[in-house]
């Protein structure tokens, strides 16, 4: 080992020894694990816009949150994005309104009132750094709160096993949604409960990567694994290790170099979906 | 009672109108064809049949133990289905969704029920495989073995030869026949007048005057004779 390995190692061990950080790299997989899942869904079903306007209205809620001065912002910011998400899935599938707009619009607006309101009301003096990292999640989430942790841990586990127990509904109500009604399966039932769902994973990732760097979370590891792999199953299992192995290698790179959390791991997701990208037209241009 | 009853339907959108006073009924075992120019309702008509929307005017019956949830589909083909990661077995597997209720996982039987079909359909070399790197004959007869997964008495068919070459086509109306044989009901949109006419028990013919009868009184009919014949000059 060199001296500068050495001294990268026990930075590493020193960091990895506080708590705080140990639950932040925690939570961290968990997320990042819950974010992978519903990614194919959210691709293939045009849903990604809808996952791009609620991370903007879970932004908003934020603001709100953070000016009445909440003790942990969730409870508010996840009533507010799940009800908004059940909301935009009624627009989106009402054909006299057209959903794209409606869903830029609440989007659109969201953000601007939450700015808006920070700028009004907050008392902090260093507004535009919550602004940023409630937009691009710096450094947060090393400060989360034991009872954050808690929170967080709890809802990624209801997450996976909601994930786990309608992982074939899930599939049938993307691949085909006619032949699914037609054949007597409760489709509306289960597009809300996928909404809720795809809330609720907007909500936890913002305080992994902020609400601007969401969409990355959740789509770079479905798209990545389509690349490679051609069953629904295949797909969705590389989809969660390829998240959790980019959240773990983007959280120790920003650890150890100090870089911003949230954008480190986009980077690594990324730099990794090019990867998977050529590693698809290598074995194109081989086997044709 | 007939399996299907439609009384005095109209269909369309908004503010156009489509069909109007569609009467027909099919019975167990009838193979019905729907022929039609483009753009005249037919899929809107399936649609319809399936209860994915309403019809503007008239009711749909079932009757004869048919539930309403108990017809297999197949669908014009949609773009996600092109780009989607699923293999076969997936695909076929997921037919049996509908009589499974809140029930998360499959059972043996139904897995069993995937495994007939797929013979049935002589798919089952191509289990693994995804269904995207398919042909479009491969890729009917998957959709078609799903569609047999959610039903044991009547399959509905929105166009599914369109774009195939003629020697697939010929086997899969083969196989969509000897389906009917083994005493499955089928309803099916096609283009091909003539295929219709060879292998369908009646015809629904959808235009400005609507035609529904047998085949027989169809070949004798002014409309049919017209169309028969135009089909011939090409
Ligand atoms: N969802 C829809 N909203 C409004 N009009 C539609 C919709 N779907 C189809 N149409 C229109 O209804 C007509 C019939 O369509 P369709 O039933 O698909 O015809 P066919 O299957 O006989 O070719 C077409 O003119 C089409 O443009
Ligand atoms: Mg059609």
């Amino acid at each position: 080992m060199t001296p500068q390995e050495m001294t990268l190692f026990g930075k590493l061990s020193l960091y990895l020894s506080y708590p705080f950080v140990q639950y932040a790299i925690i939570v961290g997989v968990l997320i990042a694990l819950c974010s992978s899942l519903l990614g194919v869904t959210l691709v293939l079903k045009r849903f990604s816009f809808i996952g791009d306007g609620l991370s903007h209205v879970a932004f908003g809620g934020l603001a709100i949150a953070s000016v009445v001065n909440l003790t942990n912002e969730m409870w508010l910011v996840l009533p507010i994005t799940v009800l908004s998400a059940v909301l935009l899935l009624r627009t989106g599938q009402n054909t006299r309104i057209k959903g794209d707009a409606a869903i830029a619009m609440i989007s659109v607006g969201a953000l601007a009132f939450g700015y808006l309101i920070m700028n009004l009301f907050s008392t902090s003096t260093n507004l535009s750094g919550d602004v940023c990292s409630t937009l691009f999640g710096s450094t947060s989430i090393l400060t989360l709160t034991q009872q954050e942790v808690i929170l967080s841990a709890i809802l990624s586990v209801l997450v996976i096993l909601l994930f786990i127990f309608l992982y074939h509904k899930i599939f049938d109500v993307t691949f085909d949604e006619n032949f699914a009604k037609a054949s007597g399966t409760r489709v509306e039932l289960y597009n809300t409960v996928i909404a809720i769902v795809i809330a609720v994973i907007i909500v936890l990732a913002m305080n992994l990567v902020g609400s601007l760097l969401i969409s990355a979370l959740v789509i770079f590891p479905a798209l990545s694994a389509m690349r490679l792999f051609r069953s629904f199953k295949a797909v969705t299992i590389f989809s969660a290790v390829f998240s959790v192995v980019c959240a773990l290698l983007g959280m120790l790179i920003s650890i150890i170099y100090g870089t911003p959390v949230g954008s480190t791991i986009v980077a690594v997701d990324t730099v990794a979906f090019l990867i998977c990208y050529a590693i698809e037209f290598f074995k194109g241009g081989v086997s044709s | 009672m007939a399996q299907v009853q439609v009384r005095d339907v109209s269909l369309g959108y908004d503010n156009n109108l489509l069909v109007e006073h569609l009467d027909f009924s099919v019975n167990a075992g009838d193979y019905l064809c729907i022929v039609g120019e483009n753009g005249t309702g037919k899929s809107t008509l399936m649609r319809t049949l399936l209860g994915l929307q309403k019809p503007l005017a008239g009711s749909i019956e079932f009757g004869d133990g048919l539930k309403s949830t108990e017809i297999g589909y197949l669908p014009q083909q949609t773009d996600v289905q092109r780009d989607f990661p699923a293999s076969v077995r997936e695909i076929v597997l997921s037919g049996c969704q509908g009589r499974m209720g809140l029930r998360p996982f499959y059972t043996k039987e139904e897995k069993a029920l995937a495994e007939t079909n797929m013979e049935r359909m002589g798919i089952s070399e191509f289990a693994k495989r995804c269904y995207r790197e398919l042909s479009g004959g491969q890729q009917q007869r998957v959709l078609l073995a799903r569609a047999l997964c959610a039903t044991r008495k009547i399959l509905l068919l929105d166009e599914p030869v369109a774009g195939l070459d003629p020697k697939v086509t010929a086997e899969l109306y083969k196989q969509i026949a000897e389906l009917n044989e083994e005493g499955i009901t089928i309803i099916m949109i096609s283009h091909d007048i003539d295929a219709a006419v060879s292998y369908a028990s009646h015809i629904l013919h959808v235009a400005d005057k609507v035609f529904f009868g047998t085949r027989e009184e169809y070949k004798d009919s002014a409309l049919g004779r017209r169309f028969l014949k135009g089909g011939e000059d090409e």
